[in-house]
């Protein structure tokens, strides 16, 4: 599973083991699964998909003014507002 | 001496404001509460932007053309002072405090020759005026906030780095009261205008070490590092002002704690001199009896 955090400056909206999010990166969407290679992008405003496991139906949360990090221990989304 | 009936009014007023400061006391210990978690809640975020601010900025260093907010314009001769203060008083020394340190700050500036500007974010801060008439930059208007929230900083950010970038100053500190404890605040300044490298832990450029981890990166570093700078500098207003607001909340538990207690002691104080005055006109009134009993004897 893939460990995932969506933090604003105000909260830690998530923290959760999950099986891949879809992030809205600048130059494209990129899907994140577990053990995905280091990477680093900033976001553009837009939903990220959250799936939970792996036919499931996508949580979406809309993020504006993000910034993603993908390190060994998961995906980190920072972003200015988040709302569900 | 004060008649008795001056003394009970006296009594009664004091112990109507001991009322009052004590409800404050109270609200200000629930405030107390609610901007500390405030505070830890915002922290998460701060920690991860620096820790990639970090190793982004360490990667990429210094070099030339690099964005102003971290490099600086190259002069250091005017400098803006953002003072954050609440929007209330009665919060002991509070306020003054803050303003007593960036008036310091703003002295020692110009005594090495300087020039000084200020910016004011809450009311409390216009005190300086008083000092600085011609120097005030603008006056951030947060009266209508009732919770902080992250815009309120970024609102201050954005102005402030739109008259950096049009050339209003140099440097900028920005002062506010840092929370130690409920007890404890501690005036201070930092510098948050160009972002002072030494102040991101570990950061101390390394520029061109290879990463630890070979990251990718999109767009490039750079880019990155130019999209997060301005968001930096947001997050440490943001920081700033939710201490100050914990800060001011303890500050003024404190002062009302005090002054409750002082109001007692009065109370206690007028309370005895009431029963003594109410016992020598009683004594006295005896003693008229008597001796008028004792002449018709």
């Amino acid at each position: 599973m893939l460990h995932f955090e969506l933090v604003t400056p105000e909260k830690l909206v998530r923290s959760e083991e999950v099986y891949m999010v879809v992030v809205p990166g600048t130059e494209g969407d990129f899907g994140v699964l577990e053990g995905h290679a280091p990477f680093m992008s900033t976001v553009r405003d837009g939903g990220v998909q959250i799936f939970r496991t792996q036919n499931g139906t996508p949580e979406v949360i809309a993020i504006k003014g993000g910034f993603a990090e993908v390190n060994a221990k998961g995906l980190t989304v920072l972003a200015e507002h988040a709302g569900e | 001496m004060a008649s008795l009936k001056a003394l009970k009014i006296r009594i009664g007023s004091v112990k109507s404001t001991q009322k009052i400061t004590k409800a404050m006391k109270m609200v200000a210990a629930a405030k107390l509460r609610r901007a500390q978690d405030a505070a830890v809640a915002g922290r998460p975020y701060a920690e991860r932007l620096e820790a990639v601010m970090a190793s982004l900025a360490g990667r990429v260093g210094i070099a030339p053309g690099a964005s102003p907010l971290l490099a600086g314009t190259g002069k250091d001769q005017v400098h803006l002072i953002v003072i954050a203060t609440s929007e209330r008083g009665l919060a002991g020394a509070f306020n003054t405090n803050i303003v007593r340190a960036a008036r310091r700050k703003a002295e020692e500036l110009i005594a090495a020759g300087k020039t000084v500007k200020f910016y004011v974010a809450g009311k409390k801060g216009r005190v300086i005026k008083r000092f600085f008439p011609n120097d005030i930059l603008a006056d951030h208007e947060m009266g209508q906030i009732k919770r902080l929230a992250f815009s309120d900083a970024q609102e201050i950010s954005e102005d402030l780095i739109k008259r950096f970038g049009e050339g209003q100053f140099d440097v900028a500190h920005l002062f506010y009261a840092k929370f130690v404890s409920a007890l404890v605040q501690v005036p201070t300044g930092i510098q948050i205008i160009p972002i002072p490298l030494s102040a991101i832990p570990g950061a101390e450029a390394k520029p061109g070490a290879p990463a630890e981890a070979v990251v990718e990166y999109e767009p490039d570093e750079e880019a990155i590092l130019a999209d997060l700078l301005p968001r930096n500098v947001a997050i440490q207003i943001f920081r700033a002002l939710l201490e100050n607001a914990a800060s001011e909340q303890g500050s003024r538990m404190n002062a009302m704690d005090n002054a409750t207690r002082n109001a007692g002691d009065m109370i206690t104080r007028l309370s005895i001199q009431y029963n003594r005055t109410r016992q020598a006109a009683i004594t006295t009134e005896l003693v008229e009896i008597i001796s008028g009993a004792e002449a018709l004897k």
